[in-house]
């Protein structure tokens, strides 16, 4: 019987084409896919196949990554058309035979699938991703800031969060108001507000109550869909409309 | 104004609009579609004054609706101080403009005027 499974497993086992999108800034006047074979096991990962190319067929690839976890949100580009992780994609799961990356949409490019974060890290920034109080755990007598397992359930599943992007390259507002805050920013925002350690509530929703903010959110829920985490931006969303349209205090 | 204010107005406006044609709507249907078009039928529902303070209603409503709905489209096509201020002043602008032509004709019609 093992010998059978081997073999079904051996199956798997085959070449797979991977086409890349190079596009160097600086050089060229558009995007130019090129083509590679690469080794695919039922078990690996997007990005191990763009390494793979890098070690053995073309090390000029720009690629970014690091944890190789779906822990340092550095891989986001576009896989077969949706925005995803590299890191956290199998190529079986894809279900064809052609493996297409492209960098994230609505952010400027680099090189090939590496793109710039300055405005998500100015965003997330923006909203102030932080306990806003002005007393603190830390002084010598102080205590600690409790929290019950119920006020956690506000907002833990937000605070997943590891700023790949994901959801901002999928919004359809991102792609043409270049100051919009995002869904990113936006779900942070409602993070800290839903914290019920924090205090920085008013200051936080006058943030994003301008005209390119949280008001221009359409609802399309790209964001929660592509999202590798389950944060739900587009939930975080409208449970932050409900607190500015006095649903919720 | 403050942006939440805004979306306010735009929510509320439509809600309040959705009521207002549905009343629009049954008055409509108290008569077949041809008879309601009829001139004679038409100036008589202006003389009346409940009915015409209703199409006003519906017609500011949905003018500050549909004019700030503009806004929020042109304000996400295109950046930039000066073109967001022109898109502001211009949407209120072209708010009040036809406010005020729809405003003559109800009104006009109403004190027998054509
Ligand atoms: C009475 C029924 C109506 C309802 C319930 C309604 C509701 C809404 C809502 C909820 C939005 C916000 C959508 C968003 O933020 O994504 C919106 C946007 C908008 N509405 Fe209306 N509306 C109605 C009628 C109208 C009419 C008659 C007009 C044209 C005069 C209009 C023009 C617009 C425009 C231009 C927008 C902006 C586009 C957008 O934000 O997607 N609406 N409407
Ligand atoms: S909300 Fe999800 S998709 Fe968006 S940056 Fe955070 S982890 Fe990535
Ligand atoms: S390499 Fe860190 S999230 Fe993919």
């Amino acid at each position: 019987m093992a010998q059978v499974s081997d073999v079904a497993d051996n199956q798997y086992s085959r070449t797979k084409t991977l086409r890349i999108a190079r596009y160097n800034p600086e050089k060229d006047s558009e995007k130019q896919f090129m083509e590679f074979s690469v080794p695919v096991e039922k078990w690996t990962t997007v990005l191990e196949t763009i390494l793979n190319v890098k070690q053995h067929q073309d090390h000029s690839v720009g690629v970014r990554y690091s944890c190789r976890q779906a822990t340092c949100g550095s891989c986001g580009m576009i896989i077969n058309g949706k925005p995803r992780l590299a890191c956290f994609t199998k190529v079986s799961e894809l279900d064809s035979d052609v493996v297409t990356v492209e960098p994230m949409n609505n952010f400027p490019i680099i090189r090939d699938l590496a793109v710039k974060f300055e405005r998500l890290f100015d965003t997330h920034h923006k909203i102030k991703p932080y306990l806003d109080r002005d007393d603190t755990e830390l002084e010598s007598d102080a205590k600690e800031f409790l929290q019950s397992p119920e006020e956690l359930e506000q907002y833990i599943q937000f605070a997943n969060c590891i700023k790949c992007g994901l959801c901002n390259s999928a919004c359809p507002t991102m792609a043409t108001d270049s100051s919009f805050v995002g869904p990113q920013a936006l779900a942070q925002a409602y993070r800290y507000v839903a914290d019920s350690r924090d205090k920085g509530k008013d200051s936080r929703l006058k943030i994003i109550d301008e005209s390119h903010g949280i008001w221009r959110c359409h609802f399309a829920g790209s964001c929660s869909q592509v999202c590798p985490k389950g944060v739900d931006p587009a939930m975080g969303i409208q449970l932050l409309r409900g607190y500015m349209l006095g649903f919720k205090s | 104004m403050r942006e939440s204010t805004i979306m306010k107005i735009h929510y509320g406006t439509a809600l309040a609009a959705v009521a207002l044609v549905a009343v629009h709507i049954l008055m409509r249907m108290t008569m077949n579609f041809a008879d309601s078009l009829e001139y004679e039928t038409v100036l008589a529902n202006y003389k009346f004054i409940p009915y015409a303070i209703m199409l006003e209603l519906i017609l500011v409503l949905l003018s500050i609706h549909g004019f700030n709905g503009l806004r929020v489209i042109l304000l996400e096509l295109k950046q930039g101080r000066t073109y967001e201020k022109a898109v502001s002043y211009g949407c209120l602008a072209a708010m009040f403009v036809l406010i005020a032509y729809g405003s003559r004709t109800i009104i006009m019609t109403n004190m027998g005027m054509v």
